[in-house]
């Protein structure tokens, strides 16, 4: 069963090696700086060794896709995310994987009754807008600076020649390394929790974890889709929308992977707080959108005379209509899951304000008193729950968001059996961890907040940090699989 | 893999240097051959014979593996239309020179004395013309922006060979004592060398095109 799940997610790396990949070398390839064949290998080759060394495990999907509660929901999700890709793939149109993901993730949301947070949909909406325009800036910013210095260094011809080509080729390798790195846990986080792998150790060099070996597995499923199904795709980038010279080219690559990098840098993130700077969300951004936009920098340089409008505006429509379809595949595909093979796609999550909830909300001073028809009363869904919450007017966005957290009902038992379902693993939970949740052995929670508050009364280790993004993050990813382990499973 | 390919594209810049030079060698060999020719010295205009056919069976070698290799590695993907026919080009130049001297050792005009100071000049404006073209071309190899410092001299050259051309010819048109059909021979022979420097400026307007191409 685990084999046939994880084909979904294989299904993805592979659109996703077809798609995605193509932007990291496809101006190389249009601009005939590099060929098709040793793109494709290198490409191929960086991506593997991306996702297997620092594939960022985890921590990126359960955020994603952390919602989607069932396998068969997952395998769902991915399915549809990738079919809608390979579509794309198809006729030519570089598009993001992200945005099929978010379409999949939104039509699962809907067929399964649960909330969709918009006010992440619109931060990740926004950088869809946002990443284009900044991608092409940069290109052009860069664009300027690299003929500068060509003129400055005044080289000859064939010294640029292999400049340029050393420049596409190493860009392009570390673009995908980070492709890699970044998109393996899109296409692999998920089956994660349930691989069935066990560490294998290579003579005592070296060992490959089950969450490596899962990434290996993914990693070259991205790769074959690179060398198989990637040419079309890159070519529309490398010179559908406009012929590139190969230094324009390393400007746009330049660029792209800048972009990457401004959007996914905690590093960065931690620098700008640090100094007080604003920062910049870190959301996942779409490569494909990166490099369309600074390919369009480059050609509005040129005032525009160069770009093929038509491919521009086919690629900007498959951009709007790949979550859509991505959103419908997934609902149609999780209703013909559930009634007609039968198999569970979401696990419901009900939702009650029950007395421990309403001390909560009280103690927040969030007054209930418009909605108190509804204290006690048990909804099959957030759904229904959030349409009751919105009949009271006065509450604010931020409340309803609250009221929403601490009625989520999760039976969990801390018991023998279960506890011991958890491994120590010394990056993930540690023995004093283990510790502490055995001191919670025999007791029952209905909310999740309510282990989260036994937990942080045992040890500080489990509050969160008031400027730690990461720690935070590795926390809440921790306790989301505590959850797991612990939930009672009532059918 | 990579570093041979890197010492290929080092070499490939050596031999269009060595190319262009062949270009220069056989301006030269032509102007001390065409000098020999109207000093009757007539085994020093031989041996320039030999020498500028040698210069163009080894530019012929050069040029053709220029483009083998501009070819097989798939270098300059952008302009290597462009540097495939300036080498046609400048290969032509050479292929000019050395026509030019052996239709002199075939036909051996019968010159008169007023004329050679002129003959000399001419062949001396064509030279240049070519020379600069040699220097531009050297120049878009190497540092694009200096193009512009070398090309004009190529128009200058040129109109300078036409008014010499012109004045040759209508000394040889006014000498009564010539058959018509040898001045017509010598006419022929003032129009085939100045030809070349018309053909100096086509490759220069070409290469202007070329460095248009290229600016980024």
């Amino acid at each position: 069963m685990f084999l046939f799940f994880l084909s979904s997610g294989l299904f993805l790396g592979w659109s996703l090696g077809a798609n995605d990949a193509s932007n990291v070398f496809g101006t190389a390839v249009g601009s005939k700086m590099v060929r098709f064949r040793t793109a494709a290998i290198c490409c191929s080759i960086f991506i593997v060794l991306g996702a297997v060394i620092s594939g960022a495990g985890a921590s990126h999907t359960l955020g994603k896709l952390g919602s989607v509660n069932a396998i068969a929901g997952a395998f769902i999700v991915a399915f549809s995310a990738a079919a809608s890709v390979y579509l794309m793939t198809k006729v030519g149109y570089p598009v993001s994987t992200s945005q099929a993901i978010v379409g999949a993730i939104i039509g699962w949301n809907f067929f399964s009754g649960s909330l969709t947070n918009y006010h992440t949909l619109t931060k990740i909406v926004i950088t869809w807008v946002a990443c284009p325009i900044l991608s092409a800036v940069i290109a052009l910013i860069l664009y300027k600076v690299l003929v500068l210095g060509i003129y400055r260094m005044k080289l000859d011809m064939f010294r640029l020649d292999s400049m340029t080509r050393y420049g596409l080729f190493i860009i392009g390798a570390f673009g995908s390394y980070s492709l890699g790195a970044n998109n393996i846990a899109n296409v692999m986080g998920v089956f994660v929790p349930v691989s069935p792998f066990t560490d294998i150790s290579f003579l005592g060099l070296f060992k490959l974890t089950s969450t490596q070996q899962l990434f290996l597995i993914g990693g070259i499923a991205i790769g074959v889709g690179v060398l198989t199904y990637s040419r079309k795709v890159m070519t529309t980038v490398g010179e559908g929308i406009m012929k590139l010279s190969p230094v324009s080219a390393l400007a746009v690559v330049s660029a792209h992977s800048l972009v990457l990098f401004l959007f996914a840098s905690q590093g960065l993130e931690a620098f700008l707080q640090g100094h007080g700077l604003p920062t910049i969300p870190l959301v996942p951004v779409s490569s494909s959108q990166a490099i369309v936009g600074a390919v369009i920098g480059i050609g509005l340089l040129k005032r525009g005379r160069g770009i093929r409008w038509r491919v521009l505006g086919g690629i900007a429509s498959s951009w709007a209509v790949t979550p859509i379809i991505a959103a419908l595949v997934s609902f149609i595909s999780l209703f013909f899951l559930q009634n007609v093979f039968e198999q569970k796609s979401y696990r419901p999550v009900a939702y009650a304000i029950t007395s421990e909830a309403m001390a909560r909300i009280q103690k927040q001073g969030i007054s209930l008193k418009e909605t108190e028809n509804i204290i006690g009363k048990e909804f099959p869904d957030a759904e229904h729950f959030y349409s009751a919450l919105s009949k009271s007017k006065n509450l604010k966005p931020k409340e309803r968001d609250f009221i929403l957290k601490s009625a989520e009902i999760d039976n969990m038992d801390i018991t023998d059996e279960n506890l011991e379902t958890i491994s120590i693993d010394p990056h993930w939970i540690t023995q004093k961890e283990k510790n502490d949740l055995e001191k919670l052995e025999g007791r029952k929670f209905t909310h999740k907040w309510q282990l989260d508050e036994a937990l942080s009364e045992i040890s500080p280790n489990w509050r969160p940090s008031e400027n730690d993004k990461k720690y935070d993050e590795n926390l809440k990813h921790k306790l989301s699989h505590i959850y797991e382990k612990f939930r009672r499973h009532n059918n | 893999m990579e570093i041979r390919i890197l010492k290929k594209r080092l070499d490939i810049g050596r031999q269009f240097d060595d190319f262009l030079d062949k270009v220069s060698e056989a301006g030269l060999l032509f102007k001390t051959g065409i000098d020999a020719y109207l000093s009757d010295n007539i085994e020093s205009f031989e041996k320039k014979i030999e020498d500028i056919v040698e210069t163009e069976h080894d530019g012929d070698a050069l040029r053709r593996d220029l483009e083998e290799t501009l070819y097989v590695q798939t270098l300059i993907p952008e302009s290597r239309g462009d540097v495939f026919e300036l080498l046609e080009n400048m290969d032509a130049l050479l292929d000019r020179f050395k026509g030019a001297l052996w239709q002199f050792n075939i036909e051996r005009p019968q010159l008169f004395k007023e004329s050679n100071e002129d003959f000399r000049e001419l062949t001396s404006c064509v030279v240049e013309a070519v020379e600069a073209v040699v220097r531009s071309s050297r120049a878009f190899f190497k540092d694009i922006s200096s193009v512009a410092d070398h090309i004009h001299k190529v128009p200058y050259w040129e109109t300078q060979s036409d008014k010499v051309a012109s004045r040759l010819q209508q000394t040889i048109f006014r000498q009564e004592d010539l058959p018509l059909s040898h001045k017509m021979q010598l006419r022929d022979f003032v129009k085939h060398v100045d030809k070349i420097a018309d053909r100096a400026e086509d490759v220069s307007d070409k290469l202007r095109i070329f460095v248009i191409k290229r600016s980024l």
